[in-house]
């Protein structure tokens, strides 16, 4: 499995399931079944803080989120809004957006021997 | 939990955004819509134009329709009163927006999500409780469950369904 994704979120927010799937949309679209899922549940707010959690769903890929938060926005136990390309509010980041990131910072596949 | 459907809707006061003491009845409304909403949540922004539309579509037609905020707005900033001014001085709200700071109104209607849709009848019974519609992504929807059940209030008749599953963001609790 190549270096993953995770997937930050938090249980209070009902969008985690969406992002997931639509997570695994985008690697799938970008051949990218190698590259390894990992969830992980923020439960407090000092976690939160912690983890630099803005809002659930939050993606880390390397460590760097692929949809950067607004500069100063707090972290906390809330559902995380995104905008979608055509200006639409969205409690998931716009798929072409998570698709475009994905792919610039994904390290390339690596070829099984 | 929120009250049964056919139940009295716990009575409240509130101030809108210009301080307005704003009673839950007006006995001249045939039917009332209460929202409970908020600014940060993306399922309460994602529906936010289709029920401004539900308000200028049924408030000619005599329906009573205020929006509230119960957020804990000391941990969450943007749904302050401020913040609720700001927004309705920017004309995004067509109903008053009311502020339930102490949060006693949502303690005492069960709300547990934003958005959160309650449609009472002329006694002040709840005829409708539930989302908008079945989907905060698809803006072709247009409320349709909401509008369905206000449609079925006016015309006499009990909305099928009378309540469906909300979705949205959890109500921001104060620390007890």
């Amino acid at each position: 499995m190549a270096p993953g994704v995770e997937l930050l979120y938090w249980d209070g927010c009902p969008s985690h399931p969406a992002a997931l799937a639509e997570l695994r949309a985008a690697l799938a679209e970008l051949g990218r079944r190698d590259v390894e899922v990992a969830a992980t549940e923020i439960t407090s707010q000092a976690q939160a803080a912690r983890r630099a959690f803005v809002g659930s769903p939050t993606l880390r890929v390397g460590g760097v989120d692929p949809v950067p938060p607004p500069p100063g926005e707090p972290a906390g136990l809330t559902c995380r809004l995104y905008r979608l390309r055509d200006g639409r509010h969205s409690p998931t980041p716009d798929p072409a957006d998570l698709r475009d990131a994905l792919r610039r910072l994904l390290p390339p596949p690596t070829q099984e021997s | 939990m929120s009250f049964a459907i056919g139940a009295l809707a716990p009575n409240f006061t509130l101030p809108d955004t210009y301080g307005n003491a704003t009673p839950l009845r007006d006995v001249d409304s045939p039917v009332t819509l209460v929202v409970f909403t908020c600014n940060h949540c993306p399922y309460a922004l994602a529906w936010h134009d289709r029920l401004q539309a539900v308000a200028r579509d049924y408030g000619p037609r005599g329906v009573r329709i205020l929006q509230i905020n119960s957020n804990d707005a000391e941990r969450y900033p943007r749904d302050s009163a401020e913040a609720m001014s700001a927004r309705v001085g920017a004309g995004e709200f067509a109903s008053p927006y009311l502020h339930d700071a102490t949060q006693e109104v949502a303690h005492a209607w069960g709300a547990a999500v934003t958005p959160d849709v309650y449609v009472l009848d002329a006694q002040g019974r709840l005829a409708y409780h539930g989302a908008p519609d079945s989907d905060h992504g698809d803006e072709s929807l247009a409320a349709v469950w909401l509008r369905d059940a206000l449609d079925a209030v006016l015309g006499g008749r009990p909305p099928d369904p009378a309540q469906t599953e909300p979705v949205g963001c959890s109500i921001k609790w104060r620390p007890y």
